[in-house]
């Protein structure tokens, strides 16, 4: 098997026994990089030779390549979140979690493709274009860290990083067959991750197994001085808790997540998810999370009213685009922001920015923003009150497969649905995983995922090992062939 | 008569503060936060609002919010909790300014300040809260351009609002000089308006006297003195005077001081229009400051002005006039007190401080407590003059050298040979001398002309180089001539 294909884990198992050497390593990722991204798309800028630089200042050499979504700053490497309004824009920091892993030796392989400023579901919404997905070509990736989902699936990194505000990693590792982690709020340092909304935003692991991902977590976890919404809490070693036993574990199934909408394939691969999960040992019942049905207009309402604040910043003065005088109507200032923002920003980016602003002005904020937090609270005690009688919930991660690209794109509501099982998580701060559980007919990934308490990722591990160990959907690899849709 | 006590119409002034706190490094970051630094060098990702960066609270702002809370005789919020208000302006750079608007840090306080019949009138504080000052622009050093110096951008404000509750624009002016001495002592800002660490807007409306609803007022800003906070407001409680008693109406609108003019004008209106938006920052989570903090805080609050005037007056039987003189600055303040302890006369003590001692720190540009100048040196000074060996003249040159040298005073005493009536011998001569030298003066005064004798001191002063007690002097005349 080739180097590139193997997850971390094994890879340093090679290299504990010698068998292997990083420049191995790196050509295996490069050389695939270069056979089959210009089909993927999964990377929007390539680090090259400086990627042996990025892992050489390291102690704990770890030489596995990473791919890291294009909204985490990286020291002097232009960082765009994929909006023209960046254009040219090179941090001058590290993100907390850039330096966790240049510190760990983990080598940047590159930045991936997304929904600018995070602002979707499909990856389609970038500058760049859209990126494709590595089991059917013609489909999306998912979003809106598609891809750093795709470049894991097409095994054109080791392993990637994501950010998850309503689903963004979740739902895009569902649609590629990989594993993606939505840490416990305030788990991982949101230092150096540009914002889309600060109070949902979360920088997550995106792996090809479930042990990949602990071991990921590991590196990036725990409190920040710089970032006062993380948390002080002590980090336990996250490979611990891959124990292949779920024996005596109570999960709920919340019956609101399946009703309409839901793909029979995706429900009957849930169903028999729970029939693996069932043999090794753990209960099941139903529970209610009662609010589900408000949580995507509460989240559209919280989330793109801190994404206008956010993105207010990028108004051409002091770096990314600026509309020279010449090209300005006017020589006013207001021409220079007007003209700025309004080249510089996407279509969904200007909606939403739209969205939020009417949110919060005055003579709405009561009605939309204030009724939006306190139905979050709403939401955040569902689930409270369901971890008192479960340790873990089960759902779909999404409620569909990969779908075409361009399928959705002129009708955002539908595109904000395929987040109905994802964004309620952001909202209460939870921690959830998605690991792959199932294939549909036409061979797309199905996505389960799996929810606990906050700051019990050991117990997200457990039940996600014990299930991955039980099936082989993890084992798959992705063709990177067109299909037509069969249905 | 001046309208501000017109008899048919109140004058009615609230008044803003914006106070730069002078913590070592700004209320976000860990930037120095100083003034006068070349444009820009004051600045790191965090307040430059650079993507990805996030802001975390600098708790000893906080310590000195609740300082000023306290001292205010405000409530204390323990809850604290930031807010965005939303704005564009180049000056402001996350396009947001972070500020608390629903729950400030402070509410309910009063300042009290003299009602001009010798009682003292309080000044409601209505809120106090915290906020990030903005980054500074530079118009005029281009012709197409202008340019942004963000090395204000972060510095800790805090905005101080009274209720509407001042009369006049003598009283504006007394509330800022109170405001100020009472922040000086509890030394958390420079207070300096030229330095921009401390900015004031006024709002000022007539009403007619007995009525008690606000009249329409106007927002004054752009006085970069406490002088120029008055000017204005006496040349708007002038304008709105004619407008009311012409029968019109006052418009609500900002107007700006216009030093130069001597006048306030209109800003555009479109500038106004603003809808900030405010909503709780999400990247500040709200947490409470414990009682057991504040305590402590409270417990650093030195003695404030009006108390230690109360003292002053009580315990050492100052006047007001040298109470109030005396207490400006609290370490002048400090320094009369050590004085006090040594020398029981502290009208006199007063009069030194307040007098040569002041005339030698403003010619050092410096303060009593970083001067040379020791407590118990002022009262060996002082003890010199009471017991003849120096004269006051003397002394204040002793004083001089002290101050300007680190000596101690008998060092001085001794360099310069300034001790009076040392050698009585040598005075005698001097004096027979003069004697043979004015026989007609001499004639005078045995003839029972007393003021002759002050002549013959002045001569034997003029041999002795100042250096006699003139006293003394005297004394040995007159037992010449007339006992003799």
């Amino acid at each position: 098997m080739k180097l590139n294909e193997l997850t971390a884990h094994e890879i340093l198992t090679l290299i504990k026994a010698k068998k292997t050497s990083a420049d191995e390593i790196y050509d295996a990722v490069l050389g695939r990089i270069d056979q089959c991204d210009k089909d993927v798309r999964a990377y929007v800028r390539l680090r090259g030779a400086q990627m042996d630089s990025d892992g050489a200042n390291g102690n704990a050499s770890q030489p596995l390549p990473i791919a890291i979504k294009d909204n985490i700053c990286i020291r002097d490497v232009e960082t765009t979140c994929c909006s023209r309004i960046l254009t040219g824009f090179k941090p001058p920091y590290d993100a907390t979690i850039i330096a966790k892993l240049k510190n760990a030796g983990v080598p940047i392989a590159g930045q991936t493709n997304m929904d600018e400023f995070a602002f979707g579901s499909s990856t389609e919404n970038s500058c760049h274009g859209p990126t494709r997905n590595p089991w059917n070509l013609a489909c999306v990736p998912g979003g809106s860290s598609g891809g750093s989902a795709a470049a894991v699936a097409a095994h054109e990194a080791i392993w990637a990083i994501g950010s998850d505000t309503g689903g963004s990693i979740r739902q895009p590792a569902s649609f590629c067959g990989v594993v993606g982690l939505k840490p416990t709020y305030g788990r991982v340092s949101r230092y150096g991750l540009i914002a889309f909304a600060s109070s949902l935003d979360q920088i997550g692991p995106i792996t090809k197994d479930v042990t990949d991902a602990a071991i990921l977590l590991n590196i990036i976890a725990g409190y920040d001085p710089k970032d006062s919404t993380s948390v002080d809490l002590p980090v336990p070693d996250y490979t611990r808790a891959l124990i292949n036993d779920v024996k005596g574990l109570t999960i709920g199934i919340p019956k609101e997540y399946f009703v309409e909408g839901i793909d029979p394939e995706v429900n009957a691969a849930m169903m028999s998810s729970i029939e693996v999960l069932k043999k090794c040992g753990a209960l099941f019942k139903e529970v209610s999370l009662p609010h589900t049905e408000y949580a995507v207009a509460t989240y559209y309402l919280v989330a793109t009213a801190e994404a206008s604040s956010n993105l207010a910043r990028y108004d051409g003065v002091q770096y990314g685009l600026r509309l020279q005088p010449s090209q300005v109507r006017k020589t006013a200032l207001m021409d220079m922001y007007e003209e700025t923002r309004d080249i510089g920003f996407g279509r969904e980016a200007k909606r939403r920015i739209m969205l939020g602003t009417y949110a919060l002005s005055s003579g709405y904020y009561d009605d939309y923003y204030l009724r939006g937090l306190k139905v979050r609270t709403l939401i955040k005690n569902d689930f409270d009150q369901v971890f008192t009688q479960c340790d873990a919930i089960l759902t779909p991660t999404a409620p569909t497969t990969a779908f075409k690209i361009g399928e959705k794109t002129n009708d955002p509501l539908a595109m904000y649905l395929s987040d109905i099982y994802t964004i309620s998580v952001n909202l209460s701060g939870v921690p959830a995983v998605s690991v792959p559980c199932g294939f549909s007919r036409e061979g797309l990934p199905i996505g389960l995922q799996i929810i606990t308490k906050p700051f019990d990722e050991e117990t997200l591990f457990r039940l996600a090992y014990t299930y991955e160990q039980n099936t082989d959907w993890h084992k798959r690899k992705a063709e990177l062939k067109t299909y037509a849709k069969v249905k | 008569m001046h309208p501000a006590s017109h008899p048919e119409y109140e004058t009615v002034i609230g008044l803003e503060v914006h106070l730069q706190l002078k913590t070592q490094s700004k209320i976000f970051c860990g930037c120095a936060n100083v003034f006068g630094e070349p444009p820009n060098s004051l600045t790191c990702p965090v307040c430059l609002g650079l993507p990805g960066t996030l802001p975390v609270l600098n708790k000893k702002v906080l310590h000195y919010a609740v300082k000023i809370a306290l001292a205010l005789r405000c409530s204390v919020n323990p809850y604290i909790k930031f807010d965005r208000k939303n704005y564009y302006y180049p000056d402001l750079p996350k396009g947001y300014q972070i500020s608390q608007h629903d729950l400030p840090i402070a509410n309910h306080g009063y300042l009290e300040i003299p009602d001009g019949n010798g009682n003292f009138r309080k000044i409601q504080i209505r809120r106090a809260h915290l906020e990030e000052d903005a980054g500074k622009l530079i118009h005029d050093a281009h012709v197409n351009h202008s340019l942004v110096d963000y090395n204000r951008t972060g510095t800790p404000l805090m905005e101080i609002v009274t209720e509407p509750d001042l009369r006049s624009p003598q009283e504006a002016y007394d509330y800022l000089q109170i405001l100020k001495l009472n922040l000086q002592y509890l030394n958390v800002s420079d207070c300096d308006m030229e330095k921009g660490s401390l900015r004031c807007d006024a709002n000022i409306s007539l009403r007619k006297k007995g009525t008690t609803a606000l009249g329409t007022k106007a927002e004054l800003k752009n006085m970069n003195s406490f002088k120029a906070v008055k000017t204005a407001l006496e040349y708007e409680v002038t304008r709105q005077l004619k407008i009311l008693q012409a029968g019109e109406r006052v418009i609500q609108e900002t107007r700006l001081w216009n030093e130069e003019k001597g006048a306030t004008f209109a800003m555009r209106s479109k500038e106004e229009a603003h809808d900030y938006r405010y909503f709780p920052e999400p990247d500040l989570v709200p947490f409470m400051i414990e009682e057991k903090t504040i305590a402590e805080i409270q417990r650093s609050i030195p003695e404030l002005p009006a108390a230690k005037f109360e003292r002053f007056m009580k315990d050492y039987g100052l006047c007001e006039y040298d109470a109030r003189i005396i207490i400006q600055d609290q370490d002048s303040a400090h320094f009369f007190e050590q004085c006090a302890k040594l020398y029981a006369d502290t009208k006199k003590i007063c009069n030194w401080i307040i007098g040569p001692v002041q005339q030698e720190l403003n010619a050092h540009k410096t303060g009593i407590k970083t001067s040379f100048l020791q407590p118990a040196a002022l009262i060996t000074l002082m003890t010199k003059v009471d017991d003849g060996t120096l004269n006051n003249l003397t002394a204040k040159d002793v004083l001089k050298c002290v101050m300007d040298s680190g000596k101690h005073p008998d060092e001085v005493i001794h360099e310069k040979g300034l001790a009076q009536g040392t050698d009585d011998s040598t005075l005698e001569t001097l004096i027979e001398e003069v004697i043979q030298e004015n026989t007609k003066v001499v004639t005078q005064v045995k003839e029972g002309k007393d003021s002759a004798i002050g002549f013959l001191v002045g001569q034997t002063m003029r041999k002795t180089q100042g250096k006699a007690n003139p006293k003394k002097i005297g004394e040995i005349i007159k037992r010449r001539l007339l006992n003799g």
